[in-house]
């Protein structure tokens, strides 16, 4: 198999603190994934090391079939890289923005491509105005085609869609998978678990360390998690009631929703049994879903850390 | 590694993006164009090294033609003017005190008496020297004076107590500014001090803008090269730096009506190698600083050295040897030389060179650490 992405003992440190810690990471071509983490995790190190803008401390391995450690020339001229914050330049008007990618990277053709690239954003009637103008969702859809102007192999997306309204993170998402489809290898970081749970496969890391990875179904069964749902008019006021009792690792809400998580069936089942017959509430074994699992493994790896 | 290597279109790139942004700065655009005319009027004709029309008070404990003399030939002189007459020294001490005046003649009791007998009396002058150079032209000037003033009173019989005239003349030739014009040697210096800190510091914020908006990110994302973008960047400012020395000159030309003897071409060249090498201090700055007000505290951390160790205002031979060591390093030290030199001396190419030499010196030194200190990652 052919891997966009294969690295191995990525770290980073800044200091004393070790921002990335030994993480292998080997993406097959064409295929997306998630990267999943709390805030702080180093996911972004990591996209970063990934296209070169740090240097790694320590770690080999490569990217489109370059050494990652000295090639990140070669790397940068076929990777879209985007930044979690907008970073094209606010004082320059979309078709400008998208001049000058095109003008840095050498593109022939530069003006029909510019045309086409806008006609396809649908924003040819505003490519005057400047982009810092640029309501959330559209200034994501045109770094992405900015991103995409050089026609790279790699997509590096890092939060793409933190901000951006339900709608506008759909129509994103079918493009990725357009992209994907074409043969391009995404890597997205989100915190979304919708959008996780669109990726081929997902990397979880959490202070720096990676702690999970694979195909959604596989992460959420070897995470051997049994979770209960409780429904009803006093499920609100039980969570706090059932945290900590026996054979309960966490409660959290989903929607009106409670879901009550352990690894230990017995128990878990013992310490809800007086509430079952109460008939304001309906209690229900459920699949675990991706984000019960991602509770799970940040406060794991929470608990390691301290 | 190619990392040094040149492409034309990313520079172009850059460059373009650069005039584009400069375009819609307008605030910024207006600020490079209004600061040097500003501060040339402003200084222009603000600084004067030969300060006349100072407050004077004179105290007169001995009225007659002798004292009535001297008092007019101090009014006549346009270094002093009379603002009061007091017969009290006590009163002419507490101005001087309180800053209403700047001088206090007395002419002490019995001056007339004590001139005719001969026992040659004092004329005492205080001076408020709080502000040393202020009244070094006006004090050189009195006892001249005083002189003078009183050769039309001592005829006949006291024709002797007159001053004698010296066995020998001294002949002063004020060379390239006979008349001691502030304005031959303040405007053409304004332009090495406007050129300083507008040069500088719009090259000082050229990367810390694109680290604080982010966008410095993506720039290294993208396969530009540390030299596209300096030279991308630099490059606007250069003609930016042009339009100003021109605008300056012209108004030196038109307005102050300096002398301009020497070679404009010269000139020119040489203010294109001290705008390259001030370019170079900027972009400098632009890769230490980590925001723009750092990138700004920095450049007046240059420029305050510029102004005061240059010769810009204090003469440079006046300053003790390590001053002058740190003068001899700033480029604009040896810009004024230049520039003066060719605007009032009529220097050529020959004279010029000991000065253009430690410019090119100081540019190769600057670029370096610029490029070197350009980092190509977040690190």
């Amino acid at each position: 198999m052919n891997y966009a992405i294969n690295v191995k003992g990525l770290t980073k440190r800044f200091g004393k603190k070790v921002a990335v810690n030994n993480v292998d990471i080997a993406v097959p071509e064409g295929e997306v994934w998630g990267f999943l983490g709390p805030n702080g995790s180093g996911k972004t190190t990591t996209i970063r090391m990934l296209c070169g803008l740090l240097k790694a401390d320590a770690g080999e391995g490569t990217c489109l079939g370059y050494d990652f450690r000295t090639q990140s020339e070669e790397i940068k001229r076929e990777t879209g890289y985007m930044t979690q914050k907008f970073s094209f330049w606010e004082d320059l008007s979309i078709r400008e923005n998208l001049e000058f990618v095109a003008r840095v990277y050498g593109l022939p053709k530069k003006r029909k491509l510019v045309d086409d690239t806008l006609e396809k954003l649908g924003l040819v009637s505003r490519q005057k105005q400047l982009a810092g103008e640029l309501s959330g969702g559209w200034k994501q859809r045109m770094a992405l085609a900015a991103c995409m102007l050089h026609s790279p192999r790699l997509l590096l997306l890092d939060e793409p869609t933190a901000g951006v309204d339900p709608k506008a993170r759909r129509d994103f998402w079918t493009e990725i998978h357009k992209l994907s489809g074409a043969g391009i290898t995404v890597l997205v970081s989100t915190h979304y678990m919708d959008e996780a749970e669109r990726c081929d496969q997902i990397v979880f890391i959490s202070y720096g360390d990676k702690v999970a990875q694979g195909p959604v179904m596989k992460i959420i069964e070897d995470s051997g998690l049994i979770t209960f749902t409780i429904e009803g008019e006093r499920a609100r006021a039980l969570a706090d009631e059932l945290r900590g009792k026996p054979g309960v690792e966490f409660v959290a809400f989903f929607g009106a929703m409670l879901h009550v998580s352990g690894y230990d069936r017995a128990l878990l089942e013992a310490t809800l049994a007086p509430y079952r017959g109460d008939p304001a509430l309906t209690i229900s074994e459920t699949h675990p879903s991706l984000e019960d699992v991602f509770i799970q493994l940040q406060d794991r790896a929470a608990r390691g850390a301290s | 590694m190619n990392g040094y290597r040149f492409t034309l279109h990313r520079f172009f790139a850059v460059l373009m993006k650069e005039m584009i942004q400069m375009r819609r700065d307008r605030m910024t655009l207006g600020l490079l164009i209004g600061i040097p005319v500003m501060q040339l009027f402003i200084f222009g004709y603000a600084i004067n090294m030969v300060p006349r029309h100072l407050a004077t008070v004179v105290s007169v404990a001995d009225p007659g033609p002798f004292s009535d003399s001297i008092v007019a030939a101090l009014n006549n002189s346009s270094y002093f003017d009379i603002v009061k007459a007091t017969n009290s020294p006590a009163e002419a001490r507490r101005m001087l005190a309180r800053g209403d005046a700047s001088f206090a003649v007395e002419i002490p009791v019995n001056f007339s008496r004590d001139l005719i007998r001969g026992a040659k009396p004092n004329l005492l002058v205080e001076a408020d020297a709080t502000d040393p150079a202020a009244g070094s032209y006006a004090l050189a000037a009195i006892p001249n004076l005083a002189v003078t003033a009183m050769r039309d009173d001592l005829v006949g019989p006291l024709a002797p107590l007159a001053a004698k005239p010296a066995a020998f003349n001294v002949v002063v030739h004020n060379l390239y500014n006979p008349e001691n014009i502030t304005q031959y040697n303040i405007v053409p210096g304004l332009l090495g001090v406007i050129l300083t800190l507008t040069m500088v510091l719009a090259t000082a914020i050229a990367l810390t803008r694109e680290r604080e908006r982010g966008t410095y990110e993506n720039l290294l994302a993208m396969p530009t090269r540390p030299v596209e973008i300096m030279v991308g960047k630099i490059t606007p400012n250069i003609f930016v730096g042009a339009f100003q020395a021109m605008l300056i000159l012209l108004l030196a030309r038109f307005v102050f009506h300096v002398p301009f003897i020497g070679s404009l071409s010269l000139l020119a060249a040489t203010s294109a190698l001290f705008i390259t090498a001030l370019l170079g201090v900027g972009y400098t700055i632009s890769t230490v600083a980590r925001n723009q007000m750092q990138a700004m505290q920095m450049t007046f951390f240059f420029l305050l050295p510029s102004i005061m160790l240059s010769g810009f205002i204090f003469p440079f031979r006046g300053m003790p040897g390590w001053a002058q060591w740190i003068g001899e390093v700033l480029p604009i030290t040896h810009f004024l030389r230049i520039v003066r030199g060719i605007l009032l001396k009529g220097n050529g190419t020959f004279e010029v060179w000991p000065e253009v030499w430690p410019m090119i010196l100081f540019l190769f030194a600057a670029g370096t650490v610029a490029i070197t200190r350009f980092r190509r990652t977040l690190d």
